[in-house]
C-alpha cells in the first residue's frame, strides 16, 4: 500500500546503504571481554545485582530495572564478572560511565531460557517479561519498552512499527527484515496482542525492495499492513512516521498513546519474540559497520563487545580513516574512544575519513535563507531558534517551541551559511533543563528553609512553655542548683573532643590523606532531563520532596 | 563535531549569490540590445565600488576579507542597483549610490545578514533623493534615439559628463512610466498617451522585453528553489489586481494590469528585490503579506504619489515593518494547534 | 480640544484603575530570581530578607555571592538599574557548584552543623556520626565554621553524563583579535 500523508520539509541526502547491505548478516565472534554498561537507555541506570568474582551464565541479569523508566541488563556469554567500575562508554561527552566487565570463559553457557505462552498469559506478566528481558526501543532512544507497550485506559488504534531506516549509511534494520521477518512479525503479533490495536501498519521506505518483498509475505494471513514511503529523510522518525502513515500529529509534550498511537522499531519487535517465545534477553543486536572500512557489513554481535573489535571484523578501517561516528551521519555523534562496548542503542559505527565527510567549511553569517524552515520535519523556523539560542535568549527560544525540535539534523544539512544549528539548539536545550532544575532545587530549597524556620519557631515556644513550668516549680523548690552539671559536662566532652582530632590531624598531616569518594549529586533522583535523551521541557513538579525533613532528636 | 556530519554538496552563500547574479544576465543582455553600452559600464562601476567599499569594511570591522569578499553579497548590490538607475549618468552617480549601499545601508547595520533595510533600495533612494534631475534623465531606447550612443561615447560621458556633438536632451526620453503621469496631469487619457513612441505592447518600448527577462530569471531562480514563490506572486497578483480595479473604474485614467507588470521596475522588484533574504520575511505568510504590501505600495506611489515609479520606497517601507511581520505569522509547529502568538 | 483632552484624561484614569498592580510582587519576583541557599553572604538572614531589601531599595542588587553576576543581571534588569558584577569591578562569575562533604572519621557527632544547616540536608544525632545529604544541599558553607572539628570541606559536584550539557557552539566569525 501506498500511504497518502506527508510530513512537511525533509531532505535527501545521498543514500550509501548499499555498501553494507549487499553481505548478509554475519554473527561476530566472542570476545575475550565484555563491557556491558549499566545506563544503556532512557530512564534509571540499572543497579548492578552481581559483584566482582560472581560467575555469570550467557543472558543471566547482571543489573537490574531501577525504578518505572529503567530496564534491566544481562550477561552477553558466560563467564566471570572482573569489574565493576566506570568505562568509557557510547556517549557523546566522552565521560565514563558505570559497566559490569565479563572475562569470557569461552562456554557461551546459557542460564535457564523460559519461554511464555503470551496469548494466555496476563499482559502485565508478558510486560514483567520484557521489563526483565531488558527490552528496549532499539531504534534509538532506547525507552524501555514495557513501559511503552502498556496501553492503560487509552483505546489504541495504531500499532506503527518503523522499519523506515531512512538514516544514510545504516541498513540494520534492512538487513534483519531481509532475513528475519517471520521473527519480527512474530514479535509485533505479541505487541499488538498487548496492545490490542485496530491496525498494524509496517512503514518502510522504498529504498529496500527486498525487506519489503520479506515483510510482506511474511505478513500473509496476519492483516498487518506493510506501508511503503518514498524516501525522505527523517520519515523514521518517530513524529514523521506516525504522521505519514496515519495522518496525525503527536501533540507537543505528550507521547504517541495520548493520540492512540503506538510506535516501534522493527529491531523491537524482534528482540520481543527472542524475549517472549524463547525466553532470551536482549544480549545481542545487528549492527552496521561501514563507512572507510574493508568490507562494510552488518553484524549479529553481543551487547559489552568493544566496537575496535567489531571494526576489525569489517576488515579493519582503512589508514585514511579520521574519526568514527556513532550512528547515522545525520544524528549520530563523533565516538572518543573505540575501546567503547556496543549497546543496545548502537544501530550503526561508521569509519570516517576527510574523502567520505569532508570537515565543514567556515561558516558564514546567517542570510535568513529559510532553507532551513522549509526542510523542517517540525515546521519550525530554525533560524529564529537560532538567533535566541546564539544570543542566550533562552525564553524566547523556548516561546517558539525550541523542544519540539527533533535534532534530525535537516537545517544543518541544508544552511548554506554552514551554521552548525542542532548544536545551538542542544546547547540551548540543555541550559533550559538546567535552569529549570535550579529553579525547582532552589525552591525546594526555600521550602525546607522556612519548614526549619517554622520548626525552630515552635520549639522555641514549647521550650519557653517548658521553662515557664520549670522555673514555676523551681520556684516551689527554691534554689537549690546554681549551675547546671548537664551543660558543663557537655562541653568539657566537646573540648575533648577538639583535642583529640587536633592531634589525630597532625598525625595525618605527616602522611598523605586519604580522598574520600564525593557522593554523586542527584543520581537517580532526576535522570529524565540528561541532556542526550531528548530532555523533556516539563519540570517535574516539586511533589512533596520539600515537606522531608530529618529531625535531629 | 556534533552531528550532522554532512552537508548539501556544493551548497554556499556564494553558490546563491552567484546564481542571482547569472538570473539577472538574459535581462543585461537585452538591456544592452535595447539601451546600448551604457548599462555595462554602469555594472563595470558598480561592481568595482562594491567589492571596494566591502572590502574595506570587512578589513575595518576586522572580518576575513577574503572569505567574506567571495560571497557575492556585495556584488549582487551593486548590480542591483546599476539596474536600477539611469544607464547613461555621470561615474559618481553609480559609486556612490553603490558606496551608500555597501557602506551605510550594508555594513553600520551589522553587515551580511543583519541589515534591516535593502542596501541596493537605500542607495538608490539617496541618489533619488539627493539628485533627482540625474536620476530621472533615462536614455532613450535606441531604435527611437536620432543619436545612438556607442560604447566610447557612452564612456566619455560617464567621466567627462558631455556627449560629443549633441546635448544630453537629444538621447534621453522620458520612461513609459514618467510620461504617463506627466501626461495624465495635462488631462490627456490613457489610450492618448499610450501611442507616444515610448510605449510598447503592453509597457514601454524595450523596457517590456527586460522585464520579461526579470521575469524568465526569476523562474529560473524559483526552478533553483533560490527563492520561494511567496513573494513574487504575491506582489504582483496584488499589483496586478489593483491595476485592474482602477482600470475597470476608468480605463481613461488608470493603465491596464499588463502595463503596471511590464514597466518600471515591478519584474525586477517582484523577484530579485522583494525576495532579498535578509530584509524579507522569513516566513511563508509573512512572505505573502511582504509581497502583497509591497505591490499595494508600489501602485499607490505610482498612481497618487510624486515619483513616477515606487518599488524602492514600498520596499524600503516595508522592510521596516519585517520583524513586526515574522513575529505575526509563526507557522502551526508540528503537533501544535495553531500558530504562535507573540 | 477640550473634549479630546477630557476623554484622553478619563481614559487614563480608567486605565490606571484598570491596571493597577496589586500587591508588591517585587520581592516575589526578586525572590524567585535568588538561588535559595539561605547562606547570609549578602549580610542578610537568608534570601527573603535580602529579597525585601533589595525590592525596597535598601541593597544593592550585586550582594548574592552564589547567584553570581547571572543573578545580579537579572536582578538589575528586573529593577531597572545598570548592572555591576557580583564582588567588585571584577565580576567573580558563578562559582562551581559545591557540596558540603563530611569527613566521618572526625566526625565527633556534635550537632552544631545541624544547627545552622538552613535547608536540614545534614543527618545525625548527638553523639552519632553526621552525614550530609548532598541533594538538597544548596553549598552555603554556613556548617563549615559551624564545626568545631573541621572536619567539614566543599567539594565540587561531580560531573557525570546525566548531568553533562552541551556545549556552547564556537562558531567564530571574526578573525581571532
Amino acid at each position: 500500500m501506498k500511504n497518502p500523508h506527508k510530513f512537511h520539509g525533509g531532505v535527501h541526502p545521498p543514500e550509501h546503504k548499499t555498501e553494507s547491505s549487499r553481505l548478509p548478516i554475519t554473527v561476530a565472534p566472542l570476545p575475550p571481554r565484555l563491557i556491558v554498561p549499566l545506563r544503556q537507555h532512557t530512564g534509571n541506570p540499572a543497579k548492578p545485582v552481581v559483584n566482582v568474582g560472581d560467575h555469570v551464565l550467557k543472558g543471566q541479569m547482571i543489573g537490574a530495572a531501577d525504578g518505572y523508566i529503567s530496564a534491566a541488563v544481562h550477561a552477553p556469554t558466560s563467564g566471570t564478572v572482573s569489574a565493576i567500575e566506570p568505562h568509557a562508554v557510547p556517549h557523546p561527552s566522552g565521560l565514563p560511565d558505570l559497566c559490569i566487565t565479563i572475562e569470557a570463559d569461552g562456554e557461551d553457557r546459557w542460564t535457564e531460557r523460559k519461554p511464555l505462552d503470551y496469548q494466555t498469559a496476563d499482559p502485565d506478566a508478558v510486560r514483567a517479561l520484557l521489563r526483565d528481558a531488558g527490552i528496549v526501543g532499539l531504534g534509538g532512544a532506547a525507552f524501555p519498552a514495557y513501559v511503552k507497550l502498556n496501553p492503560g485506559r487509552q483505546k489504541i488504534k495504531t500499532l506503527v512499527v518503523n522499519g523506515a531506516e531512512c538514516e544514510p549509511w545504516i541498513t540494520s534494520d534492512d538487513l534483519l527484515m531481509r532475513e528475519r521477518a517471520a521473527e519480527i512479525v512474530a514479535g509485533i503479533k505479541i505487541m499488538a496482542h498487548l496492545m490490542q490495536p485496530e491496525e498494524v501498519l509496517i512503514g518502510i521506505e522504498d529504498n529496500k525492495p527486498e525487506a519489503i518483498a520479506a515483510m510482506q509475505s511474511a505478513c500473509q494471513g496476519t492483516g498487518f499492513e506493510v506501508v511503503t514511503a518514498p524516501v525522505l529523510y527523517p520519515s523514521g522518525g518517530e513524529k514523521q512516521l506516525i504522521k505519514l502513515l496515519t495522518g496525525k500529529e503527536v501533540p507537543s509534550g505528550q507521547r504517541p498513546i495520548n493520540i492512540g498511537v503506538t510506535c516501534s522499531n522493527t529491531g523491537t519487535a524482534y528482540t520481543v519474540h527472542r524475549a517472549v517465545n524463547h525466553g532470551e534477553a536482549v544480549i545481542s543486536r545487528i549492527v552496521t559497520i561501514t563507512g572507510n572500512v574493508a568490507r562494510p557489513q552488518n553484524f549479529e554481535a553481543l551487547i559489552g563487545t568493544p566496537l575496535d573489535e567489531l571494526a576489525q571484523l569489517a576488515g579493519g578501517a582503512r589508514p585514511d580513516t579520521s574519526h568514527y561516528i556513532m550512528g547515522g551521519p545525520m544524528m549520530g555523534f563523533d565516538l572518543n574512544n573505540l575501546g567503547a562496548p556496543l549497546t543496545k542503542a548502537i544501530n550503526c559505527v561508521i569509519a570516517a575519513s576527510p574523502a567520505l565527510f569532508p570537515p565543514k567549511p567556515a561558516a558564514m553569517p546567517c542570510i535568513r535563507c529559510t532553507q532551513c524552515a522549509q526542510a523542517c520535519p517540525c515546521n519550525l523556523q530554525p533560524q529564529e531558534l537560532f538567533w535566541f539560542s546564539q544570543s542566550r535568549n533562552f525564553d524566547k527560544a523556548r516561546a517558539y517551541n525550541l523542544f519540539d525540535c527533533i535534532e534530525c539534523g535537516c537545517c544543518d544539512y541544508v544552511c548554506p551559511s554552514h551554521i552548525p544549528l542542532v548544536s545551538y539548539y542542544r546547547f540551548a536545550k540543555c541550559e533550559i533543563v538546567a535552569q529549570d532544575r535550579e529553579k525547582i532545587a532552589a525552591e525546594q530549597s526555600r521550602q525546607r528553609f522556612e519548614f526549619k524556620q517554622m520548626r525552630e519557631e515552635r520549639e522555641k515556644a514549647e521550650k519557653a512553655a517548658r521553662m515557664a513550668e520549670k522555673a514555676a516549680a523551681a520556684k516551689a523548690a527554691a534554689a537549690e542548683n546554681p549551675d547546671d552539671p548537664v551543660a558543663a559536662a557537655k562541653k568539657a566532652a566537646i573540648q575533648a573532643a577538639v583535642e583529640r582530632t587536633k592531634a589525630k590531624k597532625a598525625e595525618a598531616a605527616a602522611l598523605t590523606p586519604s580522598p574520600q569518594p564525593p557522593p554523586t549529586r542527584g543520581e537517580g533522583a532526576n535522570e529524565k532531563g540528561a541532556c542526550f535523551d531528548l530532555p523533556s521541557p516539563q519540570p517535574s513538579p516539586a511533589g512533596g520532596e520539600g515537606a522531608k525533613n530529618t529531625e535531629p532528636s | 563535531m556534533s552531528s550532522p556530519h554532512v552537508l548539501t554538496p556544493g551548497s554556499s552563500v556564494s553558490t546563491i549569490m552567484l546564481l542571482v547574479l547569472a538570473a539577472l544576465l538574459p535581462a543585461i543582455a537585452v538591456y544592452y540590445f535595447f539601451f546600448g553600452p551604457g548599462i555595462l559600464i554602469s555594472l563595470a562601476l558598480a561592481s568595482v565600488t562594491a567589492l571596494v567599499a566591502e572590502a574595506a569594511m570587512l578589513q575595518l570591522r576586522n572580518y576575513p576579507v577574503k572569505h567574506f569578499l567571495a560571497d557575492g553579497s556585495a556584488v549582487l548590490t551593486g548590480w542591483l542597483l546599476a539596474l536600477s538607475i539611469p544607464p547613461l549618468a555621470p561615474w559618481w552617480l553609480v559609486v556612490v549610490g553603490t558606496a551608500f549601499a555597501i557602506v551605510v545601508a550594508k555594513h553600520l547595520y551589522g553587515g551580511l545578514g543583519n541589515n534591516l533595510f535593502n542596501p541596493a533600495m537605500v542607495g538608490f533612494a539617496v541618489l533619488m533623493i539627493s539628485f533627482p534631475a540625474t536620476m530621472t534623465q533615462w536614455p532613450a531606447p535606441l531604435l527611437l534615439s536620432q543619436h545612438p550612443v556607442g560604447f566610447s561615447e557612452a564612456l566619455q560621458y560617464y567621466f567627462s559628463g558631455t556627449l560629443q556633438g549633441v546635448k544630453l536632451d537629444a538621447v534621453t526620453m522620458a520612461t513609459p512610466l514618467d510620461a504617463l503621469k506627466t501626461q495624465l496631469s495635462l488631462q490627456h487619457t490613457v489610450g492618448e498617451v499610450k501611442s507616444m513612441p515610448i510605449f510598447g505592447n503592453f509597457g514601454g518600448k524595450g523596457t517590456e522585453a527586460i522585464a520579461a527577462m526579470y521575469l524568465l530569471g526569476g523562474l529560473f531562480l524559483l526552478q533553483r528553489r533560490i527563492i520561494t514563490w511567496h513573494t513574487p506572486v504575491s506582489f504582483l497578483v496584488t499589483l496586478a489586481l489593483i491595476a485592474a480595479l482602477f482600470n475597470g473604474i476608468d480605463p481613461n485614467r488608470y493603465a491596464s494590469p499588463m502595463f503596471h507588470l511590464f514597466t518600471g521596475g515591478a519584474m525586477l522588484g517582484a523577484f530579485f528585490i522583494a525576495t532579498d533574504y535578509v530584509t524579507s520575511p522569513t516566513t511563508p505568510l509573512g512572505k505573502l503579506v511582504f509581497g502583497a504590501s509591497v505591490g499595494f505600495l508600489v501602485y499607490v506611489i505610482r498612481v497618487f504619489g510624486g515619483y513616477p515609479d515606487g518599488i524602492a520606497f514600498a520596499v524600503l517601507i516595508m522592510n521596516a515593518a519585517v520583524p513586526l511581520i515574522d513575529a505575526y505569522t509563526q507557522p502551526r509547529v508540528y503537533g501544535h494547534d495553531s500558530g504562535m502568538k507573540p | 480640544m477640550v473634549l479630546l483632552a477630557v476623554i484622553l484624561g478619563a481614559v487614563l484614569g480608567f486605565a490606571s484603575i484598570k491596571f493597577k498592580v496589586e500587591g508588591n510582587p517585587l520581592v516575589e519576583k526578586v525572590e524567585a530570581t535568588l538561588p535559595q541557599t539561605q547562606c547570609g553572604q549578602c549580610g542578610y538572614a537568608g534570601c527573603r530578607p535580602y529579597a525585601e531589601a533589595v525590592a525596597a531599595g535598601q541593597a544593592e542588587p550585586n550582594l548574592c555571592i552564589p547567584g553570581g553576576d547571572n543573578v545580579a543581571k537579572n536582578l538589575a534588569e528586573l529593577l531597572g538599574v545598570e548592572f555591576k558584577p557580583v564582588g567588585g569591578d571584577e565580576g567573580a562569575g558563578p562559582k562551581p557548584k559545591m557540596v558540603a562533604f563530611i569527613d566521618e572519621s572526625t566526625c565527633i557527632g556534635c550537632t552544631a552543623c545541624i544547627k545552622v544547616c538552613p535547608v536540614d540536608a545534614i543527618v545525625g544525632s548527638t553523639k552519632l556520626m553526621h552525614t550530609i545529604l548532598a541533594d538538597p544541599c544548596t553549598g552555603c558553607e554556613l556548617c563549615i565554621p559551624a564545626c568545631p572539628v573541621d572536619c567539614i570541606a566543599m567539594i565540587p559536584v561531580q560531573k557525570n553524563i546525566a548531568t553533562w550539557k552541551w556545549q556552547y557552539p564556537v562558531f567564530e566569525l571574526k578573525k581571532a583579535a
